[in-house]
């Protein structure tokens, strides 16, 4: 044990710009040198998710994918961070000086680059990463209704569809030539510059349906809201199913192609970014109060009505914001798809992750996704394993991975050198 | 000029039941009163009227002149009283300082706008609010817990952050339920002080519920005894301790031989 303690006490100068520099490289080198490396480790093409559909269909390729993620990723990324230490702690205490918002623009660009250039291999890898930033706005937003305010809330795959739906009407009407609605009344080169505020508008119809939820909340709480809120996701769906105009169960193909990777990143940053402002102000903070004692908060001036309208249709609104970039992502959407089982799976990315933290949702959404994605040779089995690991989590940790944290962006960046030297004394 | 407080003929039932009967209640600025009684006599009843947790079928309640009666809680807190509960209610996910900050919302200015995109409004109040915060620790000499959660806290100090928590409303007057309930000896000196200190730093007029008499003498100016609802003896604490009708209803009638 104290050895593998002493192997990761070894990385620990290594700052977030570190992290980055080493990712950087390995990225760069996948790019160029990935077909040869896999060839010569007669591997049929550049594994994908870290070689885990490999290793799960044909189990004798294990020593090929190690040795590919041991040479494309763990050892650039390991070496080089503990290398570059010095002038990646010189650079963050650089960064450090500059205005906070300005450094953390900085390295999310740089989280960008990084994640362009790995998504880049191919299309596949774009997708995974997309459907992975749509279930991050998704988590934090349910996060907002079941951890900050402690409601249990089903409804937010209707939410989804509310904003899915209501988006893709939108550009289908205004900016492609369709089946559906006929011509484009717009012209289609204004689609991408106008996609925001179609987004917005998804969230809006999103926040609107909330209040179908919201208004019972002032008088129950638990099992019931619960059940109220899971009525009204049938109750979306079910009425989409019906709808010929919107495609009944066929639902809605061809979306025009809006929801590119810098896209879906961008709002996956803005979500992140607002979210965290408004958790961490006392407006957010008055929803905690409210799940913690609304007595008290009541009594402690808190309007505990507008507090969880509030929460209610936030959270929808990035529902619905989430749902309208997944429609443009898929460009396909059909009711089937917000039922029980997305509303599981979202629903396992919060809990699994952690309550009441952004960072935890993060955590959370990321692993399953990701986890989903790799698993997914193992078919059926894919279903029992995820669900026990959740159990774990939950006997372990019944608040989730990394629960009851806020996103503290300083520490993240700060340079490392100097909290190793205080260790060693 | 209106008196601070004032409550006129305020009676309540539950159902049948009534909890409250003919309530009146004057409290000028700056003043400490109390409320004592037996157990079940309405005291907290009281507070709940007043407070907006229930409106009283009659009678009519007002703050400064201006009527509070069927306003919403928070309405209430917010024109000026604040009040602490008998069974500590915290948040007890949060930690003392946010306790504290939490108090504040009903000065915040910045809207919700201002809280989604940190505008600088929303920063400078933010920031000002954690200083006055940290005045309030310090006085409440809770300031060494700031970043604890309030669960892990020994329960005087627990007593200190709700006082510290109900003064961050900025009230006019406070109502405490209690504030001495499950306390040492000791706790319960350094308690009479801070309630003082409280009294003169904030000139806050105070109104207050004890079982303790010790408390109550040492306090208030003009203590009431409530028993089934009803008000049966009222003035300064020395003619309370004397008087026949409270020491009948707290010790019994002595029979005679």
């Amino acid at each position: 044990m104290d050895k593998i303690k002493n192997f990761f006490r070894m990385f620990s100068n290594i700052p977030l710009a570190g992290w980055l520099m080493g990712s950087f490289v390995a990225v760069l080198m996948e790019y160029y040198l990935g077909d040869a490396i896999s060839y010569y480790l007669y591997l049929p093409k550049i594994p994908v998710l870290f070689g885990a559909l490999f290793i799960l269909k044909e189990p004798i390729m294990i020593p090929s994918v190690l040795a590919y993620d041991l040479i494309i990723y763990a050892l650039p990324i390991l070496l080089l961070g503990k290398l570059l230490a010095p002038f990646a702690n010189a650079l963050a205490r650089m960064l450090e000086k500059i205005p906070l918002s300005l450094a953390t623009l900085i390295y999310i660009v740089a989280i960008y680059g990084i994640l362009h250039l790995w998504a880049g291999i191919n299309d596949y890898r774009v997708l995974v990463v997309k459907l992975t930033m749509v279930s991050i706005i998704l988590t934090i937003s349910l996060n907002i209704i079941n951890g900050y305010q402690g409601e249990f809330s089903c409804s937010h795959p209707g939410f989804m569809a509310l904003g899915a739906y209501t988006s893709s009407t939108l550009t289908l009407l205004l900016f492609t030539d369709d089946k559906m609605f006929g011509d484009a009344l717009l012209p289609a080169a204004l689609g991408p510059w106008l996609f925001p505020f179609v987004l917005i508008a998804g969230g809006a119809v999103a926040a609107i349906g909330s209040l179908a939820v919201a208004i019972p909340s002032f008088r129950t709480r638990g099992d019931y809201l619960a059940i109220i809120s899971l009525a009204f996701m049938f109750i979306v769906k079910s009425a989409v199913e019906n709808m010929e105009i919107l495609g009944g169960p066929r639902g809605m193909s061809s979306q025009p192609a809006y929801a590119t990777l810098p896209v879906v990143f961008a709002w996956m940053a803005l979500c992140v970014w607002i979210i965290h402002n408004f958790t961490t102000s006392i407006m957010g903070k008055a929803l905690n109060a409210v799940r913690d004692n609304e007595a008290a908060a009541n009594s402690m001036t808190v309007n505990t009505r507008k507090t969880k309208v509030t929460a209610f249709m936030f959270g929808a609104f990035w529902a619905g914001v989430a749902g309208g970039l997944f429609a443009h992502v898929l460009r396909y959407v059909n009711p089937g798809t917000f039922g029980i089982q997305k509303l599981a799976e979202i629903l396992a990315m919060v809990y699994f992750g952690g309550l009441n933290s952004i960072y935890g949702s993060i955590v959370g959404a990321v692993s399953i996704s990701v986890l989903g994605e790799a698993l997914r040779p193992l078919e059926l089995w894919k279903w029992i394993i995820i669900p026990l690991i959740l159990i774990l989590v939950m006997i372990f940790r019944p608040h989730g991975l990394i629960s009851f944290t806020e996103l503290n962006v300083k520490n993240i960046i700060r340079p490392r050198d100097k909290k190793l030297s205080k260790g060693v004394e | 000029m209106a008196p601070l407080l004032e409550v006129k003929d305020m009676t309540h039932y539950f159902g049948g039941l009534r909890a409250v009967n003919n309530f009146n209640l004057t409290i000028e600025p700056g003043q400490i009163n109390g409320l004592i009684g037996p157990n079940g006599a309405g005291k907290t009843t009281v507070f709940n009227l007043i407070t907006g947790v229930y409106t009283p079928t009659e009678g009519s309640i007002s703050l400064e002149g201006q009527n509070i009666k069927g306003l919403e809680i928070h309405e209430i807190a917010s024109m000026g009283l604040g009040r602490t509960f008998q069974n500590l209610l915290l948040w007890r996910h949060m930690n003392v300082l946010d306790h504290i900050r939490m108090a504040h919302y009903s000065q915040l200015d910045y809207g919700l706008f201002g809280a989604f995109f940190g505008t600088r409004k929303s920063r400078r109040e933010e920031k000002a609010v954690i200083e006055n915060s940290y005045k309030l620790l310090e006085i409440f000499d809770i300031s060494q817990f700031a970043d604890h959660i309030v669960g892990n806290l020994p329960y005087g100090a627990q007593r200190r952050v709700e006082m510290a928590r109900a003064m961050a409303t900025n009230p006019k007057i406070l109502f405490l339920d209690e504030p001495t309930a499950g306390m040492t000896p000791d706790e319960l000196i350094r308690m009479i002080e801070i309630i003082r200190q409280v009294h003169r730093d904030f000139g806050v007029a105070i109104f207050l519920i004890e079982h303790r008499m010790k408390f109550v003498m040492e306090l208030c100016e003009s203590i009431q005894t409530l028993v089934f609802g009803e008000v049966i003896a009222e003035g300064p604490p020395e003619e309370i301790q004397n008087n026949p009708k409270v020491i009948e209803a707290y010790l019994g009638k002595e029979d005679v031989h």
